[in-house]
Formats: structure tokens, C-alpha cells, sequence
């Protein structure tokens, strides 16, 4: 059993932190001393369904409960794994075989000790049989997940997978405490309620609609941290407001996309204010429009969508619509995604090449709805500035709106003719790209698969492959191609590498220093 | 007609009536597109087959519309207003916990509305066509018709913002852990745009319904017969207009008191004020079917049994009621 270059890199600086006192986590080590104590006030929006993360994977839910729940790993921004619940890992040398060596001492909020068997039930069982994204993971690639003692667990795999390093995310798969929810119906279970995590903080109260109140895990296993003594995320549904709220120093931490994007600038330049994009690194939010395929007509023919690609002007879409915030796409893997490649067909904007395109193709001028995503105002205006393109373009069409469960439901079935969509990549394009182009994910109900039913088994198989190809050097490869090949199909016109800043009080340190931000950031995180 | 006979017959029209508000609703909530499953899923991110299914079986929305009715009619004549999957909590414990936040902002903006709509009104009609009325009416005019949301948004920036006078959201001072009075006087604080914005329409609404009623009340011939008979100005304008006109002012006060328990979903929504209209309007975007329908339900019967009081008020403020029926 070997561990892999990459892992051995990063345990030996690990290692080397450790011996210096400064940085057990792994993560980057403080030019300042952290202060113990304090409260940070931060808005969450809208409220969360739940707490119990196992259970929903909301963005709300994720970016609170991520502080209550662990998962065996976390990431730094550069996706390297670095320990959370397992001190340690190996991966044996024909990528099959992944060994956890747990942290000693971790106890659950209720007082009961972590065990390999808390990591078996969550993983084995629990996360398998209600966790959308574990699941296929666990019942695709993993052969066997077993416990070696108190403190080892193995997982075996039917084949190299390499995403699997990059799933032990807190929302992906965060640790479920077997001695509350083994043997009982789960989504009835009274602890839903209360979670129950091993986090370094614990849920003191919620007060629906208006906050919750995490504080400070005494027992927390990493000795001197969490430094904060409590947090407190605000609920307030107003974008006007939370940002006025942070103008009168209600809140502290604006996460991101709580604000208008119009309010970012100008909420930036007050004092004691700092802004950072960083902290989404594992999510890489990659915005798009969907064409449905399946329909027929115009948006099955390549010709009409690249047509589309050229005569919308996505430079336009993301500095004025969009405030300049984010990066203009290449293709479907974002820059922030491994295996991401910029050698593809590019499509800048050119209204001739379009007009030239869209009548190559036949298009009559059949009538197309853009179905608007009901997200708020910069989503409508978004779809207002691509229907004025298209039109100039001469496409033949119009804006069908409709709340956030009727696009659910239309656009989970099918009922569309152009939409919008936005997802996580999830860090692997195996577990966050892939799912929105192969023909088996074609499936009425999702909202987040295959939506415009694109069908092309050369893709199906590169995506096939490359999830499974032994080392990274294999995988680029293959994603390159699938890269090179989408670009010039366009199965849906890629819009925008969103950003989403987090805008807080620079006297809040350390705040963001994770893939995923606030999500676990405040485990870190202290007050001046 | 007895005051027995008359109550009990509002009483069993007011039970049928609701009952009928209760199936409609059943059915035009799922008439919407969506259900609670497909958006919480949704909501995830991530979803598949199997997770769409464990939660509707888990909703209860596996089984024929015709059980669903039927559990949910059942449960209401039993006062069991349902459970909240979504929430993981009886509806009763959801609706009673944001009861209090609501009667407070509605019951505040009522008491603030009907005192200075009515008084505005009255000096208004009093003193009709000169400036005072002028100003009274301008205003008026200018509070119904400027949106509210516009008003709280403003009053947020002048009063929370630039003069630091009060907090722009909230019930009360998050993590400050007051108890007492100064609980109370925290709440209050925070009461004040909301409570002031959410009065201002309905003041506005008063004040020129009370002067209209006034003015026409005060052209009456048994006024004129007053006044001929030597009565006081003051007491012809308290006793004989004023009290005359205020039947349409207590019609209006009394659908808006049936309002109080529904709560102010703009209000609520952008002073982050945590009252029923916002429990209302999120079980709405998130099609939490259970919510949805126990606070309709509880509004309604509180427009109902508000109909019922106003009624009985006509029959105080105005005999003639009484004796016609």
C-alpha cells in the first residue's frame, strides 16, 4: 500500500506545520495570533428547511449546518484535501483502496464518543440511502466499506475513482451520528431538530424567521479552536435591507449573493470592509442556458445553437447585468474545476456570424419561449438582455415567467424551450459536470441533470472513462477531448463562472479560508 | 330578533362558510404548478428519482387526492391543523409561534391607523376647504397611493441609516439577551417603522373615509334640525356627525381587524419582522402545502368571526340596525 504522490506532498507539509505548532488543520498558517471569543453576527437567506445536513443539501442549510456537521476531509482553495475527521489517508497503489485514520478523542455534541462505526453507518448506509449525491457514488464505485478498528475505516472500490478524494465534503458527505438515527425512519426522526455533529460549534437555539444561534463546541476536538464563542445567522428576506443592515452594523458577514449585485461596490468601499471572492473554489457556480434538444426543430440543429452562442453578448451579461462580477466560460468545465481546459471552439460576440449561422441552419422563425429563472431581479434582467440579443439575431422570441416551483417543475420536465440553469461543479468534473451532458441522466423530475436532453454517445463514453482513468495525466485527456467536443456542440450556451463575494467586517480574520468559505470557515474564523 | 337567535345564526353560517374556504383551498393550492417534494429537492441542488419518491412518500403526496382531502378535513374538525414535513413541526406550533410578533405589528398599525385616521378625518371635515384640510387630504392621498414597499425601504434609509434613530430589522436586539422591561422597550424600538409604515396606508385609508362619511353626514336634514334647534357646533359635529358617520370607518376596521392574524407579507418581508405573513408567504414559494392551508384557515376564521363582531357593533353604534332586523 502506497500513498500517492500528491497525498504524500501534502501530509509531509502537513506533518512539518504539525511539528511547528502552527497549523494542524493544514490549512495556511495566521500572521496573527487569534483572539478566543467574540460574536459574529452573519445573514443566511432564505432560512433553511433544516439543520440535519444528511438530510438536505440546501445552500442555506450547507452554508449553516456545515459548522455543526464534519466530514472526514476538507479543502483548501486549491482543492487539496487537508484533515478533518481523518488525521490521515492512504490510497493504495492501484487507486482501489482508501484507508481513514480518524482524529482520537472526537466526541458528538451529545457527549458520545466518534468511532469508525459512526463513519461506516453514515457512509454505508445512512448517506447511501437518502444522500442525492453520495448515492450514485456509493452504489456506482465503491465495492465494500468496512471497519479496520475504533479508528481506521477502508473503503474499497469496484475501480479507480478518483472523484472520491474530492467527495468527503461536509454537504457531500458529512458524519451521522449512528447511535440516534441507526434503526429508525430518519426524515421522522425528533433529532432533525436538534442536530446532533461533532462540529466546532453546536445549535443553541433557533428562533424561526428570525435567527440561529450557534455557539462555541467546549469539547471540540482540535484543542483551541473554534476561537469565536457564538454566531448568530440573521434571517432577513429583504436584499435592500440585509444590506442596510450591514450599513447600521446589524450583521457583520454579508455571504455571498445575499446582496444585489449593484450593492456590491458600493457596500465594498465602507470602512472596516473587506470583500473576497475566494471560498467557492469546490462549488465553481457555472451558469448557462439550456436549449431543449428533445423538442426538436431549431435547438436540436448544432448550426441554430451556435448561432445563439455567437449573437449573445455575454461580455455585456456579465458587466453590466452581472455588476462585472465572474469570468465569461470557455465550455462546460469552469477554470476553477481540475481537468478544465481552454483549447476549445471559442465564441466571441458577432451578430454577422450569427445572423450568417441561425440561417444556415433553416431556422423560419419558429416562435421560442426563454423560460426566466425566478431568482430575483438580475435573473430577469439577464433574460431581457439575452431575448434583445437573440432578437437581433433574428430569433423569434419571448420570456415566459414563473415562480421558483413552477420553473422547477417545467424545467424538470421538459416544459421549456430555452432556460437557465446554474450548478456546482462540485470540484471533479466526474461528480459536477458530467451529470448535466450524458444520456443517462436524462430524467423527468431533476431539475439539475441532462435538462435539454442532449444525446451523443461519444460524450456518454469519454465522461465514462475519464471518471474511472487511473491517474490524472489519463483523466486531463480525456476531459480535453469531451471539452473540445461540447464547445462545438453546444448542448447549452455557457453563460458565466459566477462569483458570489462575501462582503464583511475586516476585523472578522481568517473568515474564509476553505473551498467552500463560510460553509466550515468559521471553525478558523476570529474577531479582533 | 334576539341576540341568541342572531348569533347563532352568524355562527352556523360562518362554520359552513368556512368549511367551503377550507375545501377550495385544498384543491387551488394544488392547482399551482410544483409540489413540496420537487422544491425542496430542488432547492438541493441535486436530486434524483429516488429522493423525489422517499419525499413524497414522506409528504403523504403518493396518496389519491381524495385521502388527502379527506386526512386533512379530519384533522381540521379534530383542530389538528396538520404537520409541516418541511419544517419538521406541527403547523399549530409554527402558526402559534408567530402569532405574537403578528398581533403586535398588525395590532400596533391598527390602533395607529384608526386613532389618527379617524381624528385626521374629523379635523378635516371640519375644516373643509381650508389648509389644514388641504394638507390632511394631500397627505392622505400621498400615503394610499405610494407603495409600501417603497416607504419602508425609504423610512429604512432616513430613519435606520442616516439618522440612526431606529433599527431597520428585526423583532427585538439579536444576542443582546434583554429580559423585562427592557425586552419590552427593545421590542418597541423595533416596532416602530414597521408598525408606523404598515399604519400609514391604512391611516391614509380612515382619514379619508372618515372625512368623506363626515362631510356627507353633516348635509343631512336631521343635522340641519339639530343646528336649527340650537345645539352646539361641538356637540352637533360629535354627537350627531360623527357618530353617524363612523359606520363605514367601523366596516373598514373591521375587515382589517379579520386581517390582523394573516399578517402584512410586504411589511413583515422587508422589516424581517417574524409574523405569520412571512411564514405564509415562504410555505407559498416553497408549496408547503400544510402551512399554506392552516394559516388560510386560521385567517379566515378570523375574517369570519370579525364579521360577526362588526355586526354587533352596527347594532350598537346604530339601534335603527337592531330594530330593522
Amino acid at each position: 500500500m502506497t500513498i500517492s504522490s500528491a497525498i504524500r506532498g501534502r501530509l509531509a507539509a502537513a506533518t512539518a506545520l504539525g511539528l511547528l505548532g502552527l497549523a494542524a488543520s493544514g490549512l495556511p498558517a495566521l500572521s496573527q495570533t487569534p483572539k478566543a471569543g467574540g460574536t459574529v453576527h452573519v445573514v443566511v437567506q432564505p432560512e433553511p428547511p433544516m439543520l440535519m445536513q444528511g438530510l438536505n443539501q440546501n445552500g442555506p442549510t450547507n452554508m449553516v449546518a456545515g459548522n455543526i456537521y464534519e466530514s472526514l476531509l476538507r479543502y483548501d482553495e486549491k482543492l487539496t484535501p487537508v484533515p478533518s475527521l481523518a488525521k490521515s489517508w492512504e490510497i493504495s497503489s492501484d487507486s482501489k483502496v482508501y484507508t481513514f485514520k480518524l482524529q482520537e478523542g472526537v466526541k458528538w455534541h451529545d457527549g458520545k464518543p466518534f468511532s469508525a462505526d459512526d463513519v461506516v453507518f453514515s457512509l454505508d448506509k445512512f448517506l447511501r440511502e437518502v444522500h442525492p449525491r453520495w448515492r450514485p457514488i456509493a452504489n456506482g464505485q465503491v465495492e465494500k466499506i468496512e471497519k479496520i478498528d475504533d479508528l481506521t475505516v477502508k473503503i474499497t472500490l469496484k475501480q479507480p475513482f478518483g472523484p472520491l478524494i474530492l467527495s468527503q465534503e461536509v454537504a457531500g458527505a458529512p458524519m451521522i451520528p449512528k447511535h440516534i438515527y441507526d434503526g429508525t425512519d430518519y426524515r421522522a426522526n425528533p433529532a432533525n431538530n436538534t442536530p446532533i455533529g461533532t462540529g466546532p460549534f453546536k445549535l443553541k437555539e433557533w428562533k424561526k424567521g428570525s435567527y440561529i444561534h450557534l455557539v462555541k463546541n467546549e469539547d471540540y476536538w482540535q484543542k483551541g479552536k473554534p476561537n469565536l464563542a457564538e454566531i448568530y445567522w440573521q434571517i432577513i428576506p429583504d436584499a435592500a435591507a440585509r444590506a442596510v443592515a450591514y450599513e447600521t452594523g446589524k450583521v457583520d458577514v454579508l455571504t455571498g449573493g445575499s446582496v444585489d449585485v449593484y450593492d456590491v461596490a458600493r457596500l465594498s468601499k465602507l470602512p472596516n470592509t473587506c470583500v473576497t471572492t475566494k471560498g467557492w473554489e469546490m462549488f465553481a457556480p457555472h451558469a448557462w442556458v439550456t436549449p431543449n434538444i428533445a423538442k426538436g426543430g431549431p435547438l436540436a440543429n448544432k448550426q441554430f445553437r451556435q448561432g445563439m452562442m455567437f449573437a449573445i453578448d455575454r461580455e455585456f451579461g456579465k458587466d453590466v447585468v452581472w455588476g462585472g462580477l465572474g469570468k465569461l466560460p470557455t465550455g462546460p468545465i469552469s477554470s476553477k474545476t481540475k481537468f478544465y481546459s481552454a483549447d476549445v471552439p471559442k465564441y466571441a460576440y458577432d451578430v454577422a456570424k450569427a445572423k450568417e449561422l441561425i440561417k444556415a441552419s433553416g431556422y423560419k422563425g419558429e416562435p421560442l419561449k426563454i423560460l426566466a429563472l425566478p431568482y430575483g431581479e438580475v435573473w430577469s434582467r439577464w433574460a431581457e438582455a439575452i431575448k434583445q440579443n437573440l432578437t437581433d439575431a433574428g430569433v423569434n422570441v419571448s420570456i415566459e415567467t414563473t415562480d421558483v416551483p413552477g420553473w422547477t417543475q417545467k424545467a424538470s420536465n421538459g416544459d421549456f424551450d430555452l432556460t437557465f440553469n446554474y450548478l456546482y461543479q462540485l470540484g471533479d468534473p466526474a461528480t459536477g459536470v458530467a451529470r448535466n451532458y450524458i444520456s443517462t441522466n436524462i430524467v423527468k423530475g431533476n431539475p439539475f441533470g441532462n435538462q435539454g436532453a442532449y444525446v451523443n454517445p461519444e460524450v456518454d463514453k469519454l465522461f465514462a472513462d475519464a471518471a474511472i482513468a487511473p491517474t490524472d495525466a489519463a483523466r486531463q485527456e480525456l476531459y480535453t477531448k469531451v471539452q473540445k467536443l461540447l464547445a462545438d456542440e453546444v448542448p447549452v450556451l455557457w453563460q458565466l463562472e459566477m462569483d458570489f463575494p462575501t462582503i464583511y467586517r475586516c476585523n472578522v480574520k481568517n473568515l474564509v479560508s476553505t473551498a467552500i468559505g463560510v460553509n466550515d470557515g468559521f471553525k478558523d474564523a476570529w474577531k479582533e | 330578533m334576539n341576540l341568541l337567535q342572531f348569533l347563532s345564526g352568524r355562527l352556523v353560517k360562518g362554520i359552513l362558510v368556512l368549511f367551503a374556504i377550507a375545501v377550495l383551498n385544498f384543491f387551488l393550492i394544488r392547482a399551482a404548478p410544483g409540489d413540496p417534494a420537487q422544491v425542496l429537492a430542488g432547492e438541493a441542488g441535486a436530486a434524483d428519482a429516488q429522493l423525489l419518491e422517499q419525499l413524497r412518500e414522506r409528504f403523504g403526496l403518493n396518496e389519491p387526492i381524495t385521502t388527502q382531502l379527506w386526512i386533512y378535513i379530519k384533522g381540521y374538525m379534530s383542530f389538528d391543523l396538520g404537520f409541516s414535513y418541511r419544517q419538521q413541526q406541527p403547523v399549530l406550533t409554527l402558526v402559534l409561534d408567530r402569532l405574537p410578533a403578528t398581533l403586535l405589528l398588525t395590532g400596533a398599525a391598527f390602533v395607529i391607523s384608526l386613532a389618527l385616521g379617524v381624528m385626521m378625518g374629523a379635523l378635516a371635515a371640519r375644516r373643509a376647504g381650508r389648509w389644514s384640510d388641504s394638507l390632511i387630504t394631500g397627505l392622505s392621498l400621498v400615503f394610499y397611493a405610494t407603495p409600501l414597499f417603497w416607504i419602508a425601504l425609504m423610512s429604512q434609509i432616513v430613519f435606520a441609516l442616516k439618522f440612526g434613530l431606529v433599527p431597520n430589522v428585526g423583532y427585538e436586539t439579536i444576542g443582546a439577551n434583554y429580559t423585562g422591561l427592557a425586552r419590552a422597550l427593545d421590542i418597541g424600538h423595533h416596532l416602530i417603522l414597521p408598525a408606523m409604515t404598515l399604519g400609514l396606508f391604512f391611516t391614509a385609508l380612515y382619514a379619508r373615509m372618515m372625512r368623506a362619511s363626515m362631510l356627507e353626514v353633516a348635509g343631512a336634514d336631521f343635522v340641519k334640525t339639530a343646528r336649527a334647534k340650537g345645539v352646539s357646533q361641538a356637540r352637533v359635529w360629535r354627537r350627531h356627525v360623527a357618530r353617524n358617520a363612523i359606520l363605514p370607518v367601523v366596516t373598514l376596521a373591521g375587515l382589517q381587524a379579520g386581517q390582523l392574524v394573516g399578517g402584512a407579507v410586504l411589511t413583515e418581508t422587508v422589516f424581517a419582522w417574524p409574523g405569520i405573513g412571512r411564514l405564509m408567504f415562504d410555505a407559498l414559494v416553497q408549496r408547503d402545502y400544510s402551512v399554506l392551508l392552516g394559516v388560510f384557515f386560521m385567517s379566515s376564521a378570523m375574517v369570519v368571526g370579525f364579521n360577526i363582531i362588526t355586526d354587533l357593533v352596527y347594532r350598537i353604534a346604530d339601534p335603527r340596525i337592531e330594530a330593522a332586523s
